[in-house]
């Protein structure tokens, strides 16, 4: 420590001196950081640099044809494209809704005593891992949906044609539903930490005005956390195209397009996962390149995500369940 | 009321009955709709809380029977043959997890000092990309683990671990800066004041400081890599005897609960659901124990 005498002559703080534990410490501070985006940068390359065989051997045509029959040389992507981005639709359509209301009743309804409580309880949905959420769903949810749900629905809304075919339990519409129930508690976390920004004096402002309760969420809090929202609904889209394993149990993995929600499917990830140990050469490669499209779109939808939830409310929020 | 349909009709009085009735009308139209509304938005609580339920109790009530001496100390045996545990799970879960653990908490926890200090450009493209990496497909990272190190050692539960660590550290990155930001500026201004230099002001203040905060951050991180399938499934292969060499192929409880839940077997379908029960336990613990310290230091702060 230097021990400064003359404090009148300097007006200023002093230009501090170079010193060894002061630059030592932010040249730690910074090698760290390099590593990690280094790290980043190495993950990025690796997985391009191992995909692109499969790309150089068969062009880019695959990733929309309909086949998957690697025995024959075939490796259509689409089917499991497809397959992933309609269990997606099925989870984000039922967690929306009941994401948001959720989300509402936990910042404005519930009384104090209770909400603390009540967040914990749907935030620790968030830490199950996948697996057990898989697990249930194979062994618990799929009987009941084969001889209950499946049934009824198809009697109610046979009409419209989205539940042709036999009963499974396993397929697209069991794959939504636990999808739904794991990215449920990502949306309300963060839903209600944006919901909670928008300004007290707006809200008290509408209820002067004669507002009722529901008249209040709707016109005045939920368009106020519009953005926010949207990115709330953002980061639970990309985590529903991510997840692999809870996916890969329930879909029932047949690599044909589904033609009806009772129908099995396959996603990216579970495509990935079942076929991964048995693959050589180029299908080895199509795996790869295959990981690298759900990437991509991981990536894109994220960062879409998270600048809207960052712009929105700054970037500390939904820290409960990253 | 003959005198009242006598007297000329007051036009004013008439308008404010009009507009009496209307806003009466209005007012109950619109309690209705939002007593409905509001009443949908509890539904949809109900809806958010009853999967839990059901998730922990069916855990509960089918891993319960699972449990005894055996299911702790036995490795795994195939089926049909009882007195069978998940003792080699166990061991490479925490073998593969504490390994993850060494490298990714220093490395993360530094990052965050460093973001939590900077501002400008590359801190926040450092802060964005770690925010993008939390929501990677957790398959691509186990892509990225069999390419960087199966490829070039062979299926080992250090494999596992740099595929469990890649998952944990942006996650740690993110709470570490969060709790070194909130380090009240006056503590900093005043060490800073007493001569102190950076190094000794993060060591002997910030860090002391937002410790509850990182710990809070750390178990989070933890609970998230503990139950993390689908980076392991491509990277630890799985070993159905007990191995405590991380070099070497190793079982792991979520890979052992995604394989054996397939089973057609009835009893390893059960060890599934005891592993689950073991999973599910350990990581409430730590969820449960982050919030109760983050809770605590709030009181403190207060």
């Amino acid at each position: 420590m230097t021990v400064v005498d003359t404090p009148a002559a300097a007006p200023r703080p002093a230009r501090r001196r170079w010193s060894l534990p002061d630059n030592g410490y932010r040249a730690v501070l910074a090698v760290a950081a390099a590593a990690v985006a280094a790290l980043a940068v190495w993950f990025l390359v690796s997985m391009i640099v191992q995909a692109r065989p499969a790309f150089s051997t068969l062009g880019f045509s695959w990733i929309v044809q309909k086949t998957w029959d690697p025995t024959h040389g075939r490796y259509g992507l689409l089917p499991f494209i497809l397959g992933t981005f309609e269990v997606t639709a099925i989870a984000v359509v039922l967690a929306v809704p009941i994401g948001l209301g959720t989300a509402l009743a936990l910042a404005y309804l519930v009384p104090q005593r209770a909400r603390a409580g009540l967040s914990t309880t749907v935030e620790l949905l968030a830490a199950i891992p996948s697996v057990v959420y898989g697990l249930w769903g194979l062994i618990v949810l799929a009987p009941v949906f084969r001889s209950t749900v499946e049934p009824f629905l198809t009697s109610v809304l046979g009409w419209t044609g989205l539940f042709d075919g036999p009963d499974n339990g396993v397929g697209l519409l069991l794959a939504g539903v636990i999808l739904f129930v794991m990215i449920l508690p990502t949306m309300v976390a963060i839903s209600r930490d944006v919901l909670a920004v928008v300004p007290n004096e707006q809200v008290e402002g509408a209820i002067a005005l004669g507002a009722t309760r529901w008249q209040v969420l709707r016109k005045v809090v939920v368009p106020g956390a519009r953005s926010g929202l949207l990115g709330a609904f953002t980061l639970a889209t990309g985590r529903a195209l991510g997840e692999t394993v809870a996916v890969a149990l329930v879909i029932g993995n047949s690599p044909y397009i589904a033609h009806s929600l009772k129908s099995p499917a396959a996603t990216i990830p579970s495509l990935i996962v079942n076929n991964f140990g048995e693959s050589t050469g180029t299908e080895l490669a199509v795996l790869f390149a295959a990981g690298l499209v759900l990437l991509v779109i991981g990536i894109a939808v994220n960062s879409v995500a998270r600048w809207l939830v960052w712009s929105a409310a700054g970037s500390d929020v939904g820290a409960a369940t990253r | 009321m003959t005198t009242v349909a006598d007297a000329p009709v007051d036009p004013t009085v008439e308008r404010r009955r009009a507009v009496q009735q209307a806003a009466t009308a209005s007012l109950r139209r619109r309690r209705l709709g939002s007593r409905v509304a509001l009443g949908l938005c509890w539904a949809c609580l109900a809806v958010a809380v009853v999967p839990l339920v059901a998730v922990v109790a069916y855990v509960v009530a089918k891993g319960l029977p699972a449990w005894n001496l055996d299911f702790f100390t036995h490795s795994t045996t195939p089926e049909g043959i009882a007195g069978g545990g998940v003792w080699n799970a166990i061991v490479g879960t925490v073998v593969i997890t504490t390994i993850a653990i060494a490298v990714a908490v220093p490395l993360g926890l530094t990052v965050g000092l460093f973001l939590a200090e900077s501002d400008g450009r590359p801190a926040a493209a450092l802060r964005f990309t770690a925010d993008v990496m939390t929501g990677i497909p957790s398959i691509t990272i186990g892509i990225f683990g069999y390419i960087a190190i199966v490829r070039n050692f062979g299926y080992s539960g250090l494999a596992g671990s740099f595929a469990i660590g890649f998952v944990m550290l942006p996650v740690i990155v993110r709470a570490g800066e969060t709790a070194f930001r909130g380090v009240p500026r006056s503590l900093n201004e005043a060490a800073m004041a007493l001569g102190a230099r950076r190094a000794t002001v993060a060591r002997r203040v910030v860090v002391p400081t937002a410790l509850p905060g990182v710990i809070t951050g750390v178990l989070l991180a933890i609970a998230r890599g503990l139950g993390e399938t689908a980076p392991l499934l491509l990277t630890i292969l799985g070993n159905e005897y007990l191995q405590w060499n991380p070099t070497k192929p190793m079982e792991s409880l979520p890979t052992l609960i995604y394989s054996y839940s397939q089973q057609p077997f009835a009893d390893l379908v059960q060890v599934a659901w005891g592993a689950a029960l073991l999973l599910v336990v350990v990581v409430l613990i730590l969820s449960i124990g982050s919030r109760v310290l983050a809770g605590r230091l709030r009181k403190e702060r207060r």
